[in-house]
């Protein structure tokens, strides 16, 4: 292991390292912190430049405000009409194109492959014009499902690259005793090689929630009024409204970021497994 | 029981040519829904806005439904440039490329920092994985309020230092740095989650070979540990370089490009080109978009090429 388990060094060392531990985690998160408490403080406090000071009371109010008297819930449910359906259909898309590049070999196989993967790499700017025109076009511009149907298939390219690495790892002698059995391909994918998709499944769902609910640039390109917009668009034209009301600033960051973070508490295994692309075990 | 049998086989004598059909045909059936989507929704809209990058067009169509631009050859690019503005998105894309990069060495400073098995280490592990998590308008809007001037954490800690509080968001020379320093924030958290992955799979027995042969601190470090992360590397690596390159959302909440334009980069001028009060210069804007792509293909090219090289020696 390395470095040297803090066990085998000095007691000193080891007071150290736990004092150390916590200092460093403060110092690490102390934006968040900030904000975090900053959106419990009164309005009454920031009026009188009492910023760090002792707050004079728990103003729960700032939420119950920005609840009331602003849009965040809706844009909060909107973001959940675009998220949803993006995971369901991007995963479905990519257990059915991973399990297609995995295993059979033909010729296209490994170009088509690279360019899932190369696709999702891209520059988000290279595909505005010609999709928001489309989105347009289509009449789907400023819906939650013209905005989820691009990350469906933006996503696929991602996913399809997890997908695929996935089943290449699986036993192969799985599906080569099906066939000797005459089973159908079909039902090789639907019988034998989805039961066995439950882990990933799972990785892509919590990274594809999350990269979803927090996209920005898409949200702005794609939606317009309050009836569509997700959070994250919805944040940045409130904050454009709260001028230096930083207690209300606070309170909406610190919802729009809920979501993701209690996703990733309760998935965090998946969520790491995800993040290291299939490839770093 | 013996008649099921002699069925079963005959199927198979007979089928063989059915089956490889089925297997010629299948992977295409698998694929079609997912290659539609991708062709239509990706691949196509490049295509396109590399043409467009040679019309002048305003996003608009005329009454009967035709294509109102106009074709230019490569006269958005020549316009390009003799843009300042342009200049300045180019050359803070590459302060961004380059300061990005500083997530490697202290992504992996943190993970081993946090290498240990001591109680309640997972949490902090979770909890300085923390700023992946939040999205990057929420990670904006924070660093905002950090940088704010008069009471802003970051405004405070210079007053008390120099005696004369900085503005980070509002100086045109230290705008960009300070941007930066908030997208560092969560790359080096995801950085520092692909090294603990890596951390756990170094192999034993090689570190214990390499104690007893005295190496310890930075020569266990670079000698032993380093060659062995290199698959960590190299994802941090290509994740660093696309993020920095991606990176549109916090300009755009926290400064909007300004001062005078001082924090543009090529994806936050391709938009205020195209879709911003400042017009809708559909094809000026595809043609930035085009540069950004171009830039951004060196490194994707280079990371196909590495993963075609892996799969060939499986």
């Amino acid at each position: 292991m390395f470095p040297r388990p803090i066990q085998q060094s000095s007691t000193g060392a080891q007071w150290l390292y736990t004092i150390a531990l916590p200092i460093a985690l403060l110092i690490w998160l102390f934006p968040l912190l900030g904000v975090a408490l900053t959106s419990l403080r009164p309005a009454s406090d920031l009026a009188q430049g009492n910023y760090f000071g002792m707050p004079s009371g728990i103003a729960w109010e700032n939420y119950v405000y920005i609840f009331t008297e602003t849009p965040i819930g809706q844009y909060m449910i909107n973001s959940l009409w675009v998220t949803i359906p993006t995971v369901i259909g991007a995963v479905g898309l990519s257990l059915m194109t991973g399990f297609a590049l995995a295993v059979y070999g033909f010729r296209a196989n490994i170009l088509i492959f690279f360019m899932f993967v190369a696709g999702n790499f891209v520059p988000f700017q290279i595909l505005m014009v010609p999709v928001r025109d489309m989105t347009l076009q289509l009449g789907m511009y400023d819906t939650w499902y013209g905005l989820a149907l691009f990350h469906i298939a933006f996503q696929t390219g991602f996913c399809t690259l997890f997908m695929r690495n996935f089943i290449k790892a699986l036993p192969f002698e799985l599906i080569e005793a099906a066939r000797v059995e005459g089973v159908a391909e079909w039902r090789i994918f639907v019988y034998i090689v989805l039961p066995l998709m439950r882990p990933a499944i799972a990785a892509l769902s919590v990274l594809v929630f999350t990269f979803i609910w927090n996209d920005f640039f898409w949200a702005t390109v794609l939606t317009q009024g309050v009836d569509s917009q997700p959070i994250t668009a919805g944040l940045s034209s409130l904050n454009g409204q709260w001028i230096a009301q930083w207690h209300l600033v606070s309170a909406g960051s610190i919802l729009a970021a809920l979501p993701p973070v209690v996703m990733f508490f309760l998935m965090q295994k998946h969520f790491i497994a995800g993040l290291t692309l299939g490839a770093v075990k | 029981m013996a008649q099921a049998s002699y069925v079963n086989v005959a199927a198979q004598v007979h089928r063989p040519k059915g089956r490889l059909n089925q297997r010629a045909i299948a992977p295409w059936l698998f694929l079609a829904p997912g290659l539609f989507m991708f062709a239509v929704y990706v691949l196509w809209p490049i295509l396109q806005s590399i043409t467009l990058s040679l019309y002048d067009w305003n996003g608009l169509y005329n009454q009967s439904g035709e294509f109102t631009g106009t074709f230019i050859g490569m006269g958005n690019y020549a316009e390009l440039m003799t843009d300042p503005a342009f200049e300045v998105s180019l050359w803070n894309n590459f302060y961004w490329l380059a300061l990005y990069l500083l997530a490697l060495p202290i992504g992996l400073f943190i993970a081993i920092f946090l290498n240990q098995t001591v109680t309640g280490i997972r949490l902090y592990k979770s909890l300085f994985f923390f700023p992946f998590v939040i999205s990057q308008v929420v990670v904006g809007l924070i660093f905002a309020w950090f940088y704010a001037p008069n009471f802003g954490l970051f405004y405070l800690l210079t007053e008390a230092i120099t005696g004369k509080g900085t503005a980070v968001l509002a100086d045109p020379d230290l705008v960009t740095f300070g941007i930066i320093a908030a997208g560092l924030w969560p790359q080096i958290a995801y950085v520092m989650i692909l090294y603990l992955t890596g951390l756990n799979n170094v192999a034993a027995d090689q570190i214990e070979a390499a104690r007893l042969d005295g190496a310890k601190g930075w020569r266990m470090l670079w000698y032993v540990v380093l060659p062995q992360l290199r698959p960590a590397t190299f994802i941090a690596v290509i994740v660093t370089v696309i993020g920095a390159l991606r990176s549109f959302d916090l300009v755009s909440i926290m400064t909007n490009g300004g001062p005078f334009g001082s924090s543009r980069i090529l994806s936050y001028y391709m938009y205020e080109k195209a879709l911003s009060e400042y017009g809708f210069r559909m094809g000026y804007g595809a043609a930035i978009a085009v540069v950004l792509f171009a830039i951004m293909m060196v490194f994707i090219s280079g990371f196909i090429w590495k993963m075609w090289r892996d799969e060939r020696e499986r």
